[in-house]
């Protein structure tokens, strides 16, 4: 079982040492390399690119699966920045992709410094616990929040009951859907990237953090000037990553309000851009309308992760 | 020197509250899956009492009896096994050769091409649903299994994870030392190369197996006769019938989750290992 701990070691960073030369070799030997790679690449351009690049030409089309297809040039693009519909759900989007990415950043930065203690006991289960939500579905995820925020069946507005407060109907008001789904998409996702800190934390020498002590540094200064600092890359790496997660929420709103689910309630109060490009594409049969909500969420991402990247930069600066 | 002791031990200490904050989050994680089952297993009159039962109750099985008659849930955890198990192994072989090729074969266009796969990564390929369904309708393959197994079969992060670990643990001269005595560059790979990363690839497989299993909206889309639905797609024709019962969904949720959390229990050191051993330090 140890094999696999003896086997992962850091990977250096220098670049590999020059490859094997093979000379005299016959032509299938020299095309093997090619063959490794091929399925990848093959894959990829298949399912990954031509749909990515197509959806910007379907995006030009009146484009119905089961009738005609008409080129109607940038109208899809003049008739989204006029549909409330689509600033609704940009607006949702945003508000939900901010409110599930910040707390869950914090938390795991707090729980990856706490969890690098060499001293802890337990440490296995703890990192074990965290690591559960990761293997529960976003289904499964939203039919279990749903019914602990449930307005009147949930545990949650139960416990708010009994220190005076009327009960939250989460999924019908636009910030409680949205606080829902956050929380959703927090639990699911802070364990993850708190090992992700962890790990990058676990390569700081450990007489950094002593010699800070020594020094006098108390336990929110060294969580300051030395746990921050040192994550910095993969701080940058959880902003994007979930940056590009967080955007294209789908599951969570589909699935908590039961009565419209394409909408995400009656007056699309946490309608997501994915959710409306679905309702426009497969409820609608609107291919091309669908495809030029997919571009417009595809800008959208490409901006808010670079803003991110570049704040996310700043972090060195206050060093 | 003379407080150099009590200082150090002040940091090697752990304190009160480290432990408060762990627990804390241990329960934050695991309650919601306790919640899954307590509901699941007690009828709508339990489930709706105020203040809620926090005990499991006894209608597991006439819950299951009613999942069972709204949807084909055995067919739809069998299909769920079959398209994770199948991404799985595809990521874990196919990411083993191309990563095995980056890292120890000597080929015109090596570095571009690998630069290639990193960059692939950053195509959000999910909102490239529509086109990806037109493919699908064209190669015949909607409402099929392999309309979700074919497209997850390779990864861009396994290969950049596969090569690292070649890189890492493989020697250029255990790979040129078979290389003279006549291995084909196939025989390096399976006979030497592959059992030495075995267990990376086995962690690269499992979290291809967790995502292949709780994937939603690409099946979502794909799959339209019930016999036909993952298990994730079988909870939300459950949900269609809310009104049954309040703990149908939550039955159905609780099935789709157990086989993971068993598995979890089993494995679950090796992922946490495999993301502590990641691709991302700093």
């Amino acid at each position: 079982m140890s094999a696999v701990a003896l086997t992962l070691v850091p990977t250096p960073r220098a670049a590999p040492p020059p490859p094997v030369r093979r000379r005299a070799r016959g032509l299938g030997e020299r095309v093997t390399p090619y063959a490794y790679i091929a399925p990848f690449f093959v894959l990829f351009a298949v399912f990954g690119l031509f749909p990515f690049a197509f959806t910007f030409y379907v995006a030009l089309f009146d484009w119905n699966p089961i009738g005609d297809q008409v080129f109607i040039g940038v109208d899809n693009f003049v008739r989204m920045f006029g549909d409330p519909r689509f600033w609704n759900a940009a607006r949702n989007t945003v508000s939900i992709w901010f409110l599930s990415t910040v707390p869950q950043l914090l938390i795991a930065l707090l729980l990856a410094h706490v969890l690098n203690h060499a001293r802890l006991r337990f440490a296995l289960f703890f990192r074990m616990s965290v690591l559960v939500p990761y293997v529960t579905s976003v289904a499964a995820t939203a039919i279990v929040f749903a019914q602990l925020f449930d307005r009147d069946y949930g545990l949650l507005n139960w416990l708010l009951g009994l220190v005076g407060v009327s009960p939250v109907d989460f999924v019908q008001s636009t910030a409680g859907s949205h606080v829902l789904i956050a929380t959703m998409v927090t639990w699911r996702w802070f364990g993850y990237t708190t090992l992700l800190y962890l790990a990058s934390l676990q390569s700081v020498p450990r007489a950094v953090f002593e010699a800070a002590a020594i020094d006098g540094a108390g336990p929110w200064q060294r969580f300051r000037h030395i746990t921050v600092p040192s994550l910095r890359p993969v701080i940058i790496f959880t902003v994007v990553t979930s940056t590009i997660g967080g955007l294209q929420i789908f599951t969570e709103p589909l699935l908590i309000a039961t009565g419209a689910p394409l909408t995400c309630g009656a007056v699309r109060q946490c309608q997501t851009l994915t959710l409306f490009l679905y309702e426009q594409g497969f409820g609608e049969f609107e291919f091309g309308y669908g495809s030029a909500v997919g571009v417009a969420l595809f800008v959208m991402v490409v901006v808010i992760a670079a803003v991110n990247y570049l704040l996310a930069g700043r972090i060195r600066a206050d060093r | 020197m003379t407080s150099a002791v009590p200082r150090r031990r002040r940091h090697g200490r752990v304190r009160w509250w480290t432990y408060l904050l762990l627990v804390l989050a241990a329960v934050v994680c695991l309650f919601p899956l306790y919640w899954m089952f307590v509901v699941a297993t007690t009828d709508t009159a339990t489930a709706t009492r105020m203040p809620p039962a926090v005990v499991p109750g006894g209608n597991f099985f006439h819950l299951l009896g009613l999942v069972l008659e709204t949807v084909p849930f055995v067919q739809a955890l069998l299909n769920s096994l079959f398209v994770a198990t199948a991404i799985g192994a595809g990521q874990a072989v196919l990411c083993a050769l191309a990563g095995f090729a980056f890292a120890k074969l000597d080929f015109r266009g090596r570095n571009v091409l690998f630069l290639v796969v990193v960059l692939t990564m950053t195509v959000p390929t999910q909102l490239s649903v529509i086109p990806q369904y037109l493919i699908m309708s064209w190669l015949g393959w909607v409402d099929t299994l392999q309309a979700l197994v074919v497209p997850g079969l390779a990864s861009a992060f396994g290969i950049f994870w596969m090569r690292q670990h070649i890189t890492a643990t493989i020697d250029d001269e255990l790979v040129q030392a078979a290389t003279i005595d006549g291995a084909s560059t196939g025989q390096v790979f399976w006979r030497i190369a592959f059992p030495i990363v075995r267990p990376a690839a086995f962690v690269l497989g499992l979290f291809g197996f967790v995502t292949a299993w709780n994937d939603f909206l690409w099946p979502f889309i794909v799959l339209k006769t019930p016999e036909r639905y993952t298990a994730q797609i079988a909870i939300k024709a459950l949900q269609n019938s809310y009104d049954v019962d309040l703990g149908l969904a939550m039955s159905g949720s609780f099935l789709a989750t157990a086989p993971l959390v068993v598995l979890f229990v089993v494995v679950g050191r090796r992922m946490v290992a495999g993301v502590l051993e990641g691709a991302f330090k700093g």
